[in-house]
């Protein structure tokens, strides 16, 4: 790898070092994953508020849309 | 720098939610009220058949929403947030490959990633099991349909950050070309084994004892005791139309999570002189 970039530098101007930013790439990542999971997956086959329904149904046509299995 | 790329990763997302959903409304809301009609439907002839042999009919579910508020709001909170969830994976994506993955510019980059959601959090996992309207899909299979999907989605994504550093190593030994075909090559023979060894909804135990041996939860004729079909099965070009559909949603989603992010990751990314004059992008390699 090295010897690459010494001979071809990357374009992209910037490389972040991920140790640094790794809590805001973290906690981003979880963020959206629980977003993604409540968009497409809660009370259906797991759900964290029991039986309840209205996520569901509110998000229903999404669900189906965006290519989440669906009751 | 990483709070700034993520904010405009969910910026770019929420724009490309709000497209999605607009595709999505003068689109797929037509089929997807098709295929509710079509479900109500057989619900009633289903019923009437019940009656007919002496059964008490299943009891409905109670509505909390209604049609309109499905089709004109759930659709656009749902297609909107699932917008801004994917821009900010899409941002930490970014952020992760910057200077990482060779020789590319800050816009170029972000269509590539754009492209890799695209493909890896959705397209190959409808590959396997494809995007299906109401009517399709048996609520005791839930479970199963559940784990099954996200097994792909997260297989999917996983082979392909593992090809992408599979095409870095290879890179070296190969050059740009042959790794980056021979990382692809990888990519479709691991997630084709996976989706190999996966089954077919249709072949789950439950619909296998009850529905018989299709290879999808597809509704098939509805046929009375003597075998006459007294209701069709799930109209095919509904079926057609709403993946169709759905697989253009999602490609101009991503398109647009790309597009909308690359000039501004650009601006971000290009640096700045002492005296704030912005100097240009770094040379191309040639």
């Amino acid at each position: 790898m090295s010897s690459i970039s010494t001979t071809r530098p990357a374009a992209t101007p910037v490389v972040l070092p991920v140790t640094k930013a790794g809590l805001w790439l973290v906690g981003t990542a979880v963020l959206a994953l629980i977003a993604y999971y409540f968009i497409g997956v809660d009370q259906g086959a797991v759900s964290v508020f029991g039986k309840d329904m209205h996520i569901h149904e509110f998000v229903h046509d999404a669900r189906h849309f965006l290519g989440f299995p669906c009751h | 720098m990483e709070k700034k790329l993520v904010l405009r990763g969910v910026l770019a997302g929420a724009v490309a939610g709000l497209l999605a959903f607009v595709f999505a409304r003068i689109f797929a809301e037509p089929y997807i009220g098709k295929a509710i009609d079509y479900e109500s439907g057989r619900d009633a002839a289903q019923a009437a058949l019940d009656k007919a042999a002496g059964l008490a009919p299943e009891a409905a579910g109670p509505d909390l929403f209604s049609r309109t508020v499905q089709a004109d709001i759930g659709i656009g909170v749902g297609l909107i947030v699932f917008g801004m969830a994917m821009g900010a994976l899409f941002a930490v994506a970014y952020t992760v490959c910057l200077g990482r993955v060779g020789g590319l510019r800050a816009r170029s980059l972000a269509l590539l990633v754009a492209g890799g959601g695209f493909v890896g959090m959705y397209l190959v996992p409808f590959l396997k099991y494809p995007a299906n309207p109401p009517a399709i899909g048996h609520e005791e299979t839930i479970r199963a349909r559940s784990g099954l999907y996200l097994i792909m989605v997260v297989c999917s994504v996983a082979f392909l950050a593992g090809a992408v550093w599979l095409g870095r190593r290879l890179q070296p030994r190969f050059g740009n070309w042959n790794a980056t075909l021979l990382a692809g090559a990888a990519f479709v023979v691991a997630i084709g084994v996976v989706m190999l060894l996966l089954p077919s909804l249709g072949h789950l135990g439950y619909n296998k004892e009850h529905y018989g041996n299709h290879a999808t939860e597809t509704p098939q004729p509805l046929t009375d005791g003597k075998g006459h079909i007294v209701y069709p099965g799930f109209p095919a070009d509904v079926l057609f139309a709403f993946r169709f559909y759905s697989v253009g949603a999602q490609l101009l989603l991503w398109s647009a999570i790309g597009l909308v992010f690359a000039p501004l990751a650009e601006r971000v990314l290009r640096p700045v002189t002492e005296d704030g004059a912005v100097r240009g992008a770094a040379p191309l390699p040639a």
